[in-house]
């Protein structure tokens, strides 16, 4: 995700985002690291941190009620945060600071935060990360919405691929130093494949509604290192389609 | 402690402060106090939320030696303020730690480089064989015998901090806030690191001359605390800041005025009732609100 974004550089071959370089376009990229989540004693409210997401970038201070035009754009600046917290939400707590909320909560409102400019591209690394499972459901529900209502494609990072996959268009698996599966998740996500990249025996089951569930090996392999000396890095990228 | 008598205060305001400002060393420390009160509240406001209070106490704690040696090589204790705060700012910003925040490790290289700092500030002041009392004044602060020329300094400095700090301020707080996603839209964060230490050198230079060293935080952290205790709105807590460290400021100069004690003591008493204060109010509002019982409905929303 850092080298999409042009922060770090790529250690070989192309990448073309947006139809430019990596880094040339990121006013139209909104992006949610993977963080922990603001401690309870940050006091700021929720909507100052979505706002950032519109002008936190910009230099100098917003002066308030100076000329009908600034206050013009000030009215739409608001109008936006308020669209943007609308469509994850978080209207009901946004006002207040953000330290107080649940990691539920802060994840919603930091996903409005990266969508309060109107990006065309969204990424999310691990935006499941430290969430109870209700609050992945949900969190995954809402992102797959909001990239068919929103002229959006999505870009998601996770490791626990279950809460994602319903909603999944392609999936790339990233592992063995390179770009190891691509496809349709039916095409990616299967018991051969799963297991050959992740180097442990990983199942692959089918719900009774078509649904994957990936399952892994009940007890954790004996040897870590020996693992991880064959694979550096397994994690799966959904990406999510818009037009 | 008083050079004029024993005066007693009217309980006519007006009366008393025209009382007051006839002695014009008065006039200096409320225009002193009043500068540097406003510029500690709001750049107060960054250090609690950018989490740099142990920051501000180094750089409070380095202006000690930096005064007692510009006295004992005969110049101006302002200079050495300044010069000290600004200089141990920029090393502070070469430490890999003191930019991205404080963790308790990096918390003790600090404590040990502060008590050295203190230790060479005490050998300066006996270098000097000076009265005692220049001790305490460097220490817990002093209203008397501001001069027109330190108002002039500190009207300067106030003024680039106040200036800059309007300029880049959103940016830095993005950048405190939320380093990956600022980098990602362009932020300097480390630009802006360096330069907010900078600015908190010099208003910590500013405060150490009305606090004195050791209570800095009455008017750099005391009145930004108890604004965000109070309120989550950036720009009202900023106001409210400013407006707390300006109201003990002035009190605690009136009061210090007429008791024979000192005004370090009052101006810090003050805000820490403030802090006291914000959080009983917060308490109270926080059980009014309930907010696990919001919370949990929220969940089930």
């Amino acid at each position: 995700m850092k080298i999409l974004l042009g922060l770090v550089p790529a250690s070989g071959g192309t990448v073309r985002v947006l139809g430019g370089s990596p880094g040339r376009a990121n006013n139209r990229i909104g992006y949610l690291p993977q963080r922990r989540s603001f401690d309870s004693g940050v006091r700021i409210r929720g909507t100052d941190i979505v706002r950032l997401g519109l002008d936190g970038h910009r230099w100098g201070m917003p002066m308030p009620g100076l000329g009908p035009r600034r206050a013009r754009r000030q009215r739409a600046a608001r109008q936006r945060v308020a669209e943007a917290i609308e469509m994850v939400g978080g209207s009901e707590y946004a006002n207040r600071p953000i330290g107080e909320l649940s990691g539920g909560e802060q994840q919603r409102l930091l996903i409005a935060q990266a969508l309060v400019e109107r990006p065309a591209l969204l990424l999310l690394d691990e935006p499941l990360d430290s969430l109870d499972l209700p609050n992945q459901v949900a969190v995954a529900a809402l992102v797959s919405r909001i990239c068919k209502e929103e002229p959006v494609a999505v870009v998601m990072v996770a490791h626990d691929v279950n809460p994602i996959l319903p909603y999944v268009d392609r999936v790339l698996y990233i592992a063995l130093g390179g770009a190891a599966a691509c496809g349709t998740p039916a095409e990616v996500i299967t018991t051969r494949t799963l297991t050959k990249l992740f180097g442990t025996p990983v199942e692959v089951l089918t719900a009774s509604d078509g649904r994957l569930v990936v399952v892994g090996e009940p007890e954790p392999p004996a040897l870590y290192s020996d693992r991880h000396e064959r694979s550096p890095a397994s994690t799966a990228s959904g990406a999510s389609g818009a037009p | 402690m008083m050079a004029s008598g024993n005066p007693w205060p009217s309980w006519n305001l007006l009366d008393d402060f025209r009382e007051m400002w006839s002695f014009p060393f008065m006039v200096n420390a409320f225009r002193a106090g009043t500068l540097v009160a406003v510029t500690a509240g709001v750049i107060g406001w960054f250090v609690v939320t950018r989490k740099q209070s142990f920051a501000a106490h180094t750089l409070a704690m380095v202006s000690f030696p930096g005064a007692a040696a510009a006295v004992l090589v005969g110049v101006s204790a302002v200079y050495g303020y300044f010069v000290f705060c600004v200089g141990a700012a920029l090393v502070l910003a070469t430490l890999p730690f003191a930019l991205a925040g404080e963790s308790e490790g990096q918390s003790a290289a600090t404590g040990t480089v502060q008590a050295f700092l203190l230790a060479c500030g005490y050998l300066f002041v006996a270098l000097y064989h000076g009265v005692l009392s220049g001790l305490n004044a460097l220490l817990f602060g002093t209203f008397l015998g501001v001069t027109s020329q330190q108002v002039a300094i500190l009207a300067a400095a106030s003024l680039v901090v106040l200036v800059t700090l309007a300029a880049v301020g959103r940016p830095l707080l993005f950048a405190s806030l939320d380093p990956a996603v600022a980098a990602a839209r362009g932020i300097p964060a480390n630009v802006l690191s360096v330069l907010f230490l900078v600015l908190l050198g010099t208003a910590t230079a500013e405060a150490s001359q009305i606090t004195g060293v050791l209570l800095v935080f009455a008017l750099l952290v005391m009145p930004a605390a108890a604004a965000q205790q109070v309120t989550a709105r950036p720009s009202l807590a900023i106001a409210l800041a400013v407006i707390i460290a300006f109201a003990v400021t002035w009190i605690g100069l009136g009061v210090a005025f007429y008791l024979p004690y000192p005004s370090g003591f009052f101006i810090t008493t003050l805000a820490f009732c403030c802090y006291v204060v914000a959080r009983g109010f917060r308490a109270v509002r926080g059980t009014r609100r309930a907010p696990a019982v919001s919370r949990l409905l929220g969940a089930l929303r």
